[in-house]
């Protein structure tokens, strides 16, 4: 009897170690807070390029997480990609004519939204479109424009 | 040149009748497997003796492989002085691939090879013949509960290995070689995702791997010829059909769940 109760009590301990080490991967390694409904409403942006931006990727005022990147999609019509953002529901008060532009932290980090909030009375609200935005800055055409600027006949 | 293609054929028809009676054995133990959870007590056994067993092997493992991984991705990205991506580096590669392939090579040598060889010596020394004779079904009464068992404690073993690499590599990076410490944390948030990385592959792969393993185990015991080289071929070729199982299954599932850069 004594025998069996041992090899239950550590089995249990094996099984509770196991879920404890993957909450403790879930929550401490991974970007799981980006997962879940923060509730809130979305808006829609449309850019030319959005450069590498993903699903997920966060939407941020002066560095602050407002909310996160639901879905991108390509507009059939005009061939931009229209970014669906989802604004967390405490952040009722974004100027409608803010300007919404694609940022990258860090030389190697990855990209997310920037709002730079406007001067307007009225603020952003469930379906709205953001009017002013920024694409991001695609390293390759930055170059090419410096070496085709720079080897232009008129350019001395 | 004719012995060389009968040879073949007989090598070729031999392999797809073990398989096609792996897969029949599958379905057999499939179906009792309900049966079998409802005596969890048999089950809860046989987790002690193949998954808690095994737990020291496996924390040892991965401290040392979460060290290496950290001397390693320092070294290349301090080149590129980017070594606040160590982090990243380290769960990414311990997620996807290290963790579960190694926790399963181990599991394979560890705990499978004791898995064949015991069913195979029951079977030797007729004991299964016994269980029969007294009409209990050893497949329910044996086999299930230890296959099962490799198929809960493989899974739950790799989130273990991966979490002891993880401060494996933070010891060495962090304490050591003095990596920022917020970089470490906060680039492996940005870059591991829940889904794609930690339950696609960790989770997924863990579990697929414990079931390939018993099952391979259980099978080779199960149908060990009764004798003492019997037995002991019986266990070669659990670890190396499981060690060749697990990485073309790891092969299959990375292709199943890529998703293009």
């Amino acid at each position: 009897m004594r025998q069996t109760r041992t090899i239950e009590i550590s089995t249990g301990a094996f099984i509770i170690l196991g879920f404890m080490a993957l909450v403790f991967l879930a929550t401490k390694t991974t970007n799981i807070q980006t997962y879940g409904d923060h509730g809130g409403y979305t808006v829609s942006a449309s850019f030319n390029n959005i450069g590498g931006l993903k699903p997920r990727a966060s939407v941020t005022i002066a560095g602050v997480a407002v909310g996160r990147v639901l879905a991108i999609k390509l507009d059939p019509k005009n061939f931009n990609a229209v970014v669906t953002l989802q604004i967390y529901g405490s952040y009722q008060q974004i100027p409608d004519d803010s300007t919404a532009s694609i940022l990258t932290s860090g030389i190697l980090g990855e990209q997310y939204i920037g709002l730079d909030p406007g001067g307007s009375d009225t603020f952003l609200k469930n379906g709205s479109t953001i009017q002013y935005t920024q694409s991001a800055l695609v390293l390759e055409k930055l170059i090419g424009q410096f070496f085709s600027k720079a080897t232009a006949p008129g350019a001395k | 040149m004719i012995s060389l293609l009968r040879e073949m054929y007989y090598i070729i028809l031999g392999f797809l009748e073990g398989f096609g009676a792996c897969w029949l054995f599958l379905f057999r133990l499939l179906r009792y497997t309900p049966s079998a959870l409802l005596r969890w007590r048999l089950v809860f056994q046989q987790i002690y003796s193949v998954g808690a067993m095994s737990l020291v092997l496996i924390i040892v493992a991965g401290l040392f492989v979460g060290m290496v991984l950290g001397l390693e991705s320092y070294n290349l990205l301090a080149r590129f002085a980017a070594t606040s991506a160590v982090g990243s580096g380290i769960a990414l590669s311990l997620y996807r691939e290290l963790g579960p392939v190694i926790t399963a090579l181990l599991f394979a040598g560890r705990a499978g090879t004791a898995l064949t060889s015991e069913i195979g010596l029951m079977r030797a020394t007729e004991q299964l013949a016994g269980m029969e004779m007294m009409a209990v079904d050893p497949v329910r009464r044996i086999v299930v509960p230890r296959f099962i068992a490799g198929a809960i404690s493989v899974p739950l073993l790799t989130v273990i290995f991966c979490t002891i690499g993880i401060l494996g590599g933070y010891l060495l990076s962090v304490m050591h070689l003095g990596v920022d410490e917020g970089a470490f944390w906060s680039q492996m948030r940005v870059n591991v995702d829940l889904v794609e990385d930690v339950i696609e592959s960790t989770v997924i792969k863990g579990i697929v791997f414990g079931g390939a393993i018993s099952l391979l185990a259980v099978y080779e015991g199960f149908y060990a010829q009764p004798t003492a080289e019997g037995v002991s071929n019986a266990t070669t070729r659990t670890v190396v059909n499981s060690a060749l199982a697990v990485l073309v299954l790891d092969y299959i599932l990375t292709s199943a769940f890529f998703h293009g850069a």
